[in-house]
């Protein structure tokens, strides 16, 4: 009886542990962007006074309608940023996409010669660092005259989202069991339409997600994109968010509103993927 | 007259080796080209002028590089080890609870999301000296009546960078640690319990070897991306105070463009993606150990 006490005392205490544990975590995990949200919306200084103001007395869109008032009224060319944003993550995103579900499904259903060195190969080319690859790619582009373009981001990020794709959507062809494209083969159709009909549906939300998450990388990317633009014509937000720092002063409700304007869509993405993305990730790593 | 048909996987793979060709392998060979000559932005003609490995013997003697060499392996072997423990931990929570394991997962993949730089700028504005969260907590609890210098000092930067680092990476590992801790046969651990494992070994001989190679994949695509950290630091101190921080993309970032020292940065590159290339190789190399031993147990 007393055994039998302690030890749901001890279960009872353990629970309360874990439950403080989890609570803590998430907090930690949580907190940064929620005051980074909140701080955009308080004055400046509100944000700046000393002693602090922790609960907040006035909150206002003051910053969001600032950033986007134009150059020279406290605001930068936001719209253009997202706009060019917008248009290489999604561009560079289908490209990289066609690739990649060509090259996935070379190594989900064939066997060739040096398989999984190519494989490394491939992976190997997404480890060169950003800044190292811009060196070259810098000189290279001024010569062929494809600095501060769409066209220039776009093709690097393409190669930068290819390897990472192909592994991504080599893990989802090999979900689908093979027989059932055989199946399809044996009742008459040909190779490439047994993929778009019977393997294709059945790997699309793995495919999607691949897409999502080359979506964020381009969405993301800074170390490239701050040496290959130049101007509105092709900056990216995340470029767009060193205009708030200057040499001493730092602008900070300003960048804590544009951070929150580039978080949104990727929160917004990642929520769709998650479930999809770990599965495509994690599938060859039982099976071998 | 039939013609040569090139085989089907060549045909596949032929658009993704092309474009990496192009942007990638191309540029690298041109670059490992430059870094044998005294190159500058400023001066196109000294693209033409071989000197040999004067730039590497430059940088291998240059005790700045060496040290931003060492900073850099420091960050990562720390980081790195920090997440993997941390995303354990995290995982095991998540696993734990009887509620809501839904939105605890959604919540820990929100660092996920942001990109690097945000990261940074994010933690620079927490742990400003003047008006950050981290010392306005401290103050108002009363740990400390002075403003901590968090990104001012060197060694305090340093641990700066590494909390934002881990803070942005640990639910890469948790994520799909958790993911494994979920795949796994229950009868393994029910067995262990039966014959009389304490938790301990449970989880040290049934546990941890099955979530093995989920964690090497985690790290594998950490490795493939350690490179991230540029943003990160690039924004929180740029390398300052003084170069205290300095990392070896900061180094070459600075080497290449500030001081148009293409030749000598591109030397420096070099080591930096030998580097990259080693910690993947070996991540690489550990993932498939662990893929066949699981393969052999279950």
């Amino acid at each position: 009886m007393n055994d039998n006490a302690k030890a749901r005392f001890n279960g009872f205490l353990l629970s309360i542990a874990h439950k403080i544990g989890l609570f803590l975590a998430m907090t930690i995990i949580c907190l940064p962007g929620l005051w980074i949200v909140l701080a955009s919306f308080r004055p400046t200084v509100e944000i700046m006074a000393k002693p602090p103001v922790w609960i907040p007395q006035e909150l206002s869109f003051d910053a969001y309608v600032a950033m986007f008032s134009g150059v020279g009224q406290g605001g930068i060319p936001i719209i253009e940023y997202f706009r060019n944003s917008l248009i290489i993550s999604v561009t560079s995103t289908a490209i990289a996409l066609a690739i990649g579900m060509a090259g996935g499904y070379a190594f989900a259903r064939f066997r060739f010669k040096a398989k999984s060195s190519i494989f490394l190969g491939l992976m190997l080319t997404r480890t060169v660092p950003g800044i190292a690859l811009s060196l070259p790619l810098f000189f290279v582009y001024s010569k062929l005259g494809i600095i501060d373009t769409h066209f220039g981001l776009i093709t690097a990020y393409v190669a930068l989202n290819v390897p990472f794709t192909i592994w991504l959507i080599d893990g989802f062809f090999r979900q689908v069991p093979k027989d059932l494209a055989e199946a399809a083969q044996i009742d008459g159709c040909t190779r490439w339409q047994a993929f778009w009909q019977v393997e294709f549906p059945l790997a699309g939300p793995g495919i999607a997600s691949a897409g999502i998450f080359a979506f964020l990388t381009s969405w993301n990317e800074f170390a490239l994109a701050s040496q290959l633009t130049r101007s509105v014509n092709s900056k990216t937000l995340p470029v767009g968010l060193l205009d708030y720092t200057s040499e001493f002063t730092i602008d900070w409700r300003g960048m804590c509103a544009l951070a929150v304007i580039m978080i949104i869509p990727a929160l917004v993405l990642t929520f769709i993927v998650q479930k999809h993305l770990v599965s495509g990730l994690t599938s060859g790593a039982v099976k071998g | 007259m039939k013609g040569w048909r090139p085989p089907a996987p060549f045909l596949l793979l032929l658009p993704a080796i092309l474009v990496l060709a192009a942007v990638v392998i191309i540029p690298l060979i041109l670059s490992l080209y430059s870094s044998f000559t005294p190159f500058r932005l400023t001066q196109p003609a000294s693209l033409f002028t071989l000197i040999g490995f004067r730039n590497y013997v430059r940088i291998l003697t240059d005790i700045e590089f060496w040290t931003a060499f060492g900073r850099t392996v420091l960050l990562l072997t720390v980081a790195l080890n920090v997440e993997m423990l941390l995303g354990l931990g995290l995982a095991m929570l998540v696993e734990k609870a009887t509620r809501g394991q839904r939105l605890l997962r959604t919540i820990m993949m929100f660092p996920m999301m942001f990109s690097p730089i945000l990261v940074g700028f994010q933690f620079k504005f927490m742990f400003n000296d003047n008006i950050g969260l981290v010392n306005n907590a401290l103050q108002s609890l009363g740990l400390t009546d002075q403003a901590i210098p968090w990104l001012i000092d060197g060694s305090l930067a340093f641990f700066a960078i590494l909390v934002a680092e881990v803070w942005s990476s640990t639910s890469v590992f948790a994520i799909l640690i958790l993911a494994g801790l979920l795949a796994m046969p229950k009868e393994p651990i029910e067995a262990a319990r039966v014959d009389g494992c304490t938790p301990w070994q449970t989880f040290r001989y049934v546990t941890w070897p099955f979530i093995m190679p989920f964690a090497y994949i985690a790290m594998t695509i950490r490795s493939l991306d350690v490179a991230r950290a540029y943003d990160i630091v690039k924004i929180m101190t740029d390398g300052g105070p003084a170069k205290r921080t300095e990392l070896l993309w900061t180094l070459i970032s600075r080497t290449a463009y500030a001081d148009a020292r293409m030749g000598l940065a591109n030397a420096m590159a070099y080591v930096a993606i030998l580097l990259s290339i080693l910690f993947t190789v070996y991540f690489f190399r550990k993932l498939s150990a662990a893929r066949t031993q699981i393969a052999a147990e279950w």
